[in-house]
């Protein structure tokens, strides 16, 4: 018998849940500035996350999905990318669509049920959230087609969940952008639980990394709570991508630490005592300790960011409440790029029906 | 004038886009070194390219997916789905993605994909092979669904589907494909979409039908003819969004009408015909609305394929019942 093919997936850490370096950290690091904006944005994104749960609870908003506990993924991912480079997410990422651009107001427009939420005034070319779990994959190897047909350095960027791994969508496209060597990385926000269904009961591969292999992809994993590991690592795959290297798969690892969504009660499925342990490895603490050892940060400062982000929220939901109400007209103007005679019809039967005083 | 068939005339349209068009490219199973297993695209990989004539791994969802993702960031993706039979992991992609990213970005996003499928039986083809959903894509909204008749009609809609700034889902009948020739002149001319051909003007009754079915439903109308009855025959080629007041006007001149199609009947598309008929057309109507389709059965193997599909006796016999109200 011989071996015809063997494997390795590595995983990267540079700082330990005491926010302490437990290897030299990569040059961007050095630029303490950045370290910092990129802290601002995951206690951003964490007040954010509960000013919105706090809305759905008062019904001022709809079914909402918070990114607590995965707030470096996402900022990790964004602040490797460029501009013009395009995201493709799910649900679950304005930590990075904040960082990329996507405005607070628009998030709330979003999950407060208007389509404006999804008109980017910021990232145009980015991809709307996707709710259909993995059908994003194959958009993301698509749109690196594009590029790569056009001989654009440009990288589409996919993320989606661990659940989202068990989808053909996710296989069949990472398949392809294997076969194309497209400009493709996608990162895997492994947050242990697809609503109540937890990791080992969504694969019984030792890592979801590894999936990659089998599409001639290179896999790898990373600390997803150690927000200089997710960037490095998705630095390093946005370079490989942009210099024809071909696609990257990365699974962040890191943990749901709230419900899946507004809508879901995860102490029906899971014990707090497992969830307290996992706020021991949570991302913002870990960047702040670190930002404290190396004497960027103290408890002024920390009041100071706190107080800036909730009043950019606070301002974010006064914005939104001051929008007025999509018109009836709404759900056809963009059906087609020019709506059908078909359609005038009822477009006129919306319009009669509508609530009396909409405005039109 | 060149003399074509229908999958000639695909090919034509084909080539014509990728010509004028750099950001057109195709993809799907089989289409490149073998030139796709009906020949639709043969001789495009030689002359555009692998780049752009692309053979795809054997994934029907992610064929569309990425056709999606192509058609969003400015590519203008035809992609290829071998057989209807094949084409149910599409529904996902084409009814979850791109009949919505226009709207759902306030236009912010546009989806400008073709998806291509040979459809229908008559070819003596194996199981999977035979079908005609049509009805499903019909059903869904930021879509459109067309189907050509003729060579003719095949080069200047898939011209127009191509073009389409909207997703367009585009059924090549296969027993058209090889059946006669037409004149058809590399033009780059585009017939227009969302309207209903009159293919035969008449006065006694009105015969609807699509794609490879208007075949049999002309011959019907020959045959009436041969009896005196002066048949006007509509080609719907858009079912959606479908031109009703083409059919409204026949039928308001008629006061009669047969629909036919060889998808099975119950939530067809003629059962969509028939409901504007009757919601619209009503007082135009002399007699119930007649249907002649495939039956609500699995579409049988080829031995039982002719009794399956709609045939000029039955079209026939339902004008002749329309034709019996007073």
């Amino acid at each position: 018998m011989t071996t015809v093919a063997a494997f390795e997936i590595d995983h990267t850490q540079f700082l330990d849940p005491q926010g302490e370096a437990v290897k030299a950290l990569p040059p961007f690091a050095a630029d303490t500035a950045a370290l910092v904006a990129m802290y601002r944005a995951m206690v951003l994104t964490r007040a954010f996350d509960a000013k919105a749960i706090a809305l759905q609870r008062t019904g001022k908003i709809g079914t909402f999905a918070s990114a607590l506990g995965q707030e470096a993924v996402g900022v990790g991912v964004a602040t490797a990318m460029e501009g013009d480079d395009v995201l493709v997410p799910s649900y679950r990422d304005h930590a990075a669509q904040f960082v990329r651009g996507v405005s607070m107001v628009e998030s709330l427009l979003y999950w407060g049920g208007d389509e404006r939420g999804s008109n980017f005034a910021g990232p145009r070319q980015d991809l709307a959230n996707c709710v259909p779990i993995g059908t994003q994959v194959p958009h993301a190897a698509g749109a690196a087609y594009a590029f790569k047909l056009r001989r654009e350095p440009r990288v589409a960027v996919c993320l989606l969940g661990d659940g989202g791994t068990s989808r053909g969508d996710f296989y069949e496209a990472m398949n392809m952008a294997g076969v194309w060597r497209l400009p493709l990385v996608i990162v895997i926000n492994n947050n242990q639980w697809a609503i109540s269904v937890p990791r080992h009961l969504q694969s019984a591969a030792q890592t979801l990394a590894q999936k990659a292999i089998a599409a001639g992809v290179e896999g790898r994993q990373v600390d997803g709570n150690d927000v200089i590991a997710v960037r490095q690592i998705v630095g390093q795959a946005l370079d490989k991508a942009r210099s024809g290297g071909g696609p990257t798969l990365i699974e962040a690892m890191t943990y749901r630490l709230g419900d899946h969504t507004t809508a879901d009660d995860a102490s029906r499925y899971r014990d707090a005592e497992s969830v307290r342990e996992q706020w021991t490895f949570e991302p913002n603490l870990r960047l702040r300790r670190y930002l404290a050892r190396i004497g960027a940060w103290d408890k002024e400062r920390e009041d100071a960011l706190q107080r800036d982000c909730a009043a950019e929220v606070n301002a974010a939901v006064d914005a939104y409440f001051a929008l007025p109400p999509p018109t009836c007209d709404a759900m056809f103007d963009h059906l087609y790029q020019t709506l059908p005679d078909a359609l005038e019809a009822q477009r006129e039967e919306a319009r009669k029906f509508a609530p009396k005083g909409e405005p039109q | 004038m060149a003399e074509i068939n229908l999958v000639e005339a695909v090919n034509l349209a084909l080539a014509h886009e990728l010509a004028r068009d750099p950001s057109v490219v195709l993809l799907g199973e089989d289409i490149g070194v073998n030139g796709g297993v009906f020949r639709a695209t043969v001789g495009l990989q030689a002359r555009f390219g692998p780049e752009r004539v692309i053979d795809t791994p054997l994934a029907e969802a992610s064929i569309a997916g990425v056709a999606v993702g192509m058609a969003v960031a400015g590519l203008r993706p035809v992609a290829e789905i071998q057989f209807t039979g094949f084409i149910y992991p599409t529904l996902d992609q084409i009814i979850n993605h791109a009949g919505r990213i226009r709207h759902r970005t306030r236009g912010r996003l546009a989806c400008p994909l073709v998806l291509r499928s040979p459809a229908g039986a008559g070819i003596h083809a194996p199981e999977h092979h035979s079908e005609s959903p049509e009805a499903l894509f019909a059903h869904v909204p930021g879509v459109r669904m067309v189907i050509p008749s003729s060579p003719a009609r095949a080069y200047g809609l898939l011209l127009a589907a191509i073009r389409d700034p909207d997703p367009v889902v585009f059924f090549e009948p296969t027993r058209l494909y090889r059946l006669y020739r037409q004149a058809v002149e590399d033009n780059g001319e585009a017939l227009p979409l969302d309207v209903c051909f009159v293919v035969r003007e008449g006065g006694d009754v009105t015969l609807v039908s699509w794609g490879a079915m208007l075949q049999d439903t002309l011959a019907a109308a020959d045959a009436l003819a041969r009896d005196g009855v002066s048949a006007e025959v509509i080609d719907v080629a858009t079912l959606k969004p479908l031109d009703l007041p083409t059919i409204l006007e026949s039928v308001a001149k008629t006061g009669r009408c047969v629909i036919v199609h060889e998808a099975a009947r119950t939530s067809g598309f003629g059962a969509e015909i028939a409901a504007g008929l009757a919601e619209q057309g009503l007082t135009s109507l002399l007699a119930p609305v007649q249907r002649v389709t495939g039956y609500d059965v699995v579409v049988p193997l080829p031995r039982l394929e002719p009794q399956y599909l709609p045939s000029v006796a039955r079209i026939v016999a339902a004008a002749r019942k329309a034709l019996e109200y007073a």
